[in-house]
């Protein structure tokens, strides 16, 4: 191997670490030791080690193929690529200026306040919401409003709460066992192990199945109509992506967007500052059949395989008028364990489900909520944490 | 009797899928080239039906080594995937030692090799006669992620720690490929000691060539329209599109049916052996299937 290999491949492995691909000093060794052991002088052949080693996702393939081409046409050139890409970084926003110094304001002017805080703690979900709950029957008036018409110091108020929010989603029954004093069955490792300690007698170890919560789907509606309560629905869907496993969300206008590694981010205004910059249609108009089409065609094999709960967010007001609709929702709700929608549009007395999209959809989800003030995200939390009600019960309603 | 040495360039391993009946292209063989190299697991990843098991049988088969084959599931545990104690036989050792009346150390004895039973994963560390054996960890997305934690210690130093026993490593490291349906992402740190193929869809000469060599039977008329047919209903957006495995399937099917080439009053009597949802079907049913057989057949000419 000539001496100016090592050094392309760790030029490339850089450039791949900046587009974002995750590759290790380990990976770079790795590389430099299959080389030697494949013709390099085929393109094809080095074009394929490289990939079996720098690639660990489907979706990384054509990343890799536009940086090996361009990389092989001139590596000095990669360098203003470099910057381009940099730049593109800067513009996504790691830290935006006008976010962090409202944030250190206010962290200054709650000192200053008299007013109780609520206490995040690490605890059971079930204590958060009793003191989620609680707090909200503190603060009465801000209940009854709706977000619309919320002030900007009313709109952190609820900020506050819905980080205060915990989502209780019931837990399923796994395969696994772990020790458990009154479990179902006897743990004969444990058992022999422990008489080998007492001699003469043996006591019988038992287990019992864990459970954990099920994978938590969301698709939210970001069109037009949905605009005023985007904002806070995102507040809500970063608190639950960060508090449990197995969450995935997706973002839908016009077309779908996955958003959950941007709401991983601990701090919410810059996940959702990321997530900002990462969706392009925003209140703008809603297909939502396509959207649910694209899910089913792209995603739903590989975020809802684990008996995942689906809520679907929107006010199921289509620019398409429904078409497609029916069919998408029907294969979504056969494919998640529970598909629950929720709908701010029934904040008026007089709802019916007249449009073309409600009543497509209706019949097709397994429950169907309202969001339109704090309520009734309490309402959500409930809907979420009964898994096992009546199926359909609203069907009756779209007939 | 030695074991059969592995291949020294990557056309040497095309050729040698192709001698199980495998007929790779050029990056998959590429890929596991390297791995057997290296001597570093393969992860497949693809979609359902498009030969990611059928590797590690050929593999097996061309280098006649003993294949291990872990199936993953939920709640897969250590027991039932690595080593479990015999407990019975653990129980009657005890008893046996109290009758006895000698005082030996029964902890001692009853945690000893005779009483340990080997599941797949310890059973490939062992030392095979053949050679290092093909362990095959398929569809791992069906476990859960502790399965996936513990798989680390086995991947990367080919070792499995037993508490009462010690540290069992292999002496030489056996040949590992992983699959995934994707139905769930596997986490980064088991994909780093990987190296990762997607398993495609191949393109219709390459699909011609698996149906030649899997269902020889089936004519080279049948078998060209039935692929281009099938290539078509993956261009139509299904909700699942047909694999190789529906391809090969569906060829055997017509061809038990006596069918010379495709028409469409077969196809849709058949058309539950290549699309396996109802939505799908109800799609390509009728019109679809008729204008597609019309294409199928001038495209196979």
């Amino acid at each position: 191997m000539t001496s100016t290999i090592p050094n392309n491949i760790m030029h490339f492995a850089r450039i791949l670490r900046r587009a974002g691909l995750p590759i290790g000093p380990g990976k770079v060794i790795a590389a430099l030791q299959a080389l030697p052991l494949i013709n390099i002088t085929s393109k094809d052949d080095v074009y394929w080690t490289l990939h079996a080693l720098f690639v660990n996702r489907h979706a990384q393939s054509e990343l890799f193929k536009l940086a090996f081409d361009r990389f092989w046409r001139s590596p000095d050139h990669v360098n203003d690529d470099l910057s381009l890409i940099d730049q593109a970084q800067k513009q996504r926003g790691d830290h935006d200026p006008q976010i962090l110094p409202r944030r250190i304001s206010e962290a200054f002017a709650e000192l200053d306040s008299t007013h109780p805080r609520i206490i995040e703690n690490e605890s059971s979900p079930d204590e958060n919401m009793i003191e989620a709950v609680a707090s909200w029957s503190a603060s009465e008036k801000l209940r009854s409003q709706d977000f619309e018409t919320m002030s900007a110091a009313e709109m952190s108020e609820a900020k506050k709460l819905m980080a205060a929010l915990r989502l209780p989603i019931p837990t399923v029954c796994t395969r696994r066992y772990a020790a458990a004093a009154k479990g179902q069955r006897i743990d004969l490792r444990a058992t022999l192990r422990s008489s080998l300690a007492t001699g003469d007698l043996v006591y019988l170890k038992r287990r019992a199945p864990t459970e954990r919560h099920p994978p938590l789907v969301v698709l939210c509606d970001i069109s037009g109509s949905m605009a005023a309560y985007a904002h806070m629905l995102l507040h809500f869907l970063h608190s639950i992506t960060n508090d449990r496993n197995r969450v995935h969300v997706f973002l839908f206008g016009t077309r779908l967007t996955n958003v959950t590694r941007e709401l991983k981010h601990r701090d919410p205004d810059v996940a959702l500052a990321r997530v900002g910059s990462t969706v392009q249609d925003w209140s703008g108009g809603t297909r939502i059949g396509e959207a649910l089409g694209q899910f089913n065609h792209l995603w739903s094999r590989r975020v809802l395989g684990q008996g995942a709960v689906t809520l679907l967010i929107t006010d199921g007001l289509d620019r398409d008028g429904g078409a497609g609709l029916a069919m998408e929702t029907k294969r979504l709700q056969r494919s998640s364990r529970r598909l629950i929608w929720l709908n701010p549009l029934l904040r008026y007395a007089g709802f019916e489900p007249k449009s073309a999209g409600i009543r497509a959809m209706l019949p097709h989800v397994d429950e169907f909520r309202t969001v339109h003030n704090l309520d009734s995200l309490a309402t959500l939390v409930s809907a979420l944490s009964k898994v096992s009600s009546a199926r359909r019960e609203f069907a009756a309603v779209a007939a | 009797m030695a074991p059969i040495t592995f291949p020294t360039t990557i056309d040497q391993t095309t050729e040698l899928l192709r001698s199980g009946g495998y007929v790779s292209d050029r990056a998959l063989a590429t890929s596991l080239y390297l791995a057997l190299a290296m001597k570093r697991p393969l992860f497949l990843e693809g979609e359902a039906g498009v030969g990611k098991t059928e590797i590690a049988k050929v593999l097996s088969s061309t280098l006649q080594r003993d294949l291990i084959r872990l199936q993953c599931y939920e709640g897969l545990d250590v027991s039932s995937a690595v080593y479990e104690w015999n407990y019975p036989r653990q129980i009657m050792a005890i008893r046996l030692v109290e009758a006895s009346g000698k005082s030996t150390d029964a902890a001692q004895q009853i945690y000893s090799e005779q009483y340990l039973i080997k599941r797949p994963l310890l059973q490939a560390l062992e030392k095979h006669d053949s050679g290092p054996p093909v362990l095959l960890i398929d569809e791992l997305d069906r476990t859960d992620e502790p399965f996936e934690a513990f798989l680390l210690e086995v991947l990367s130093d080919f070792q499995v720690t037993i508490p009462e026993l010690g540290t069992v490593k292999a002496e030489q490291p056996p040949i590992v490929i992983i699959t995934s349906n994707r139905t769930r992402e596997i986490h980064d740190a088991l994909k780093r000691r990987c190296l990762y193929h997607w398993v495609d869809y191949p393109n219709a000469d390459r699909e011609r060539a698996i149906l030649a060599a899997k269902a020889p039977d089936v004519g080279a008329s049948l078998g060209a329209q039935v692929v281009s047919f099938v290539q078509m209903l993956r261009g139509m957006e299904l909700f699942k599109p047909p694999g190789i495995a529906e391809t090969i399937d569906w060829a055997m099917a017509l061809k038990t049916l006596n069918a010379r080439e495709l028409d469409p009053a077969t196809v849709d009597a058949t058309l539950g052996v290549v699309l396996k949802y109802q939505d799908d079907i109800v799609r390509v049913r009728g019109d679809v299937a008729a204008k597609g057989v019309v294409s199928a057949k001038k495209a196979a000419e």
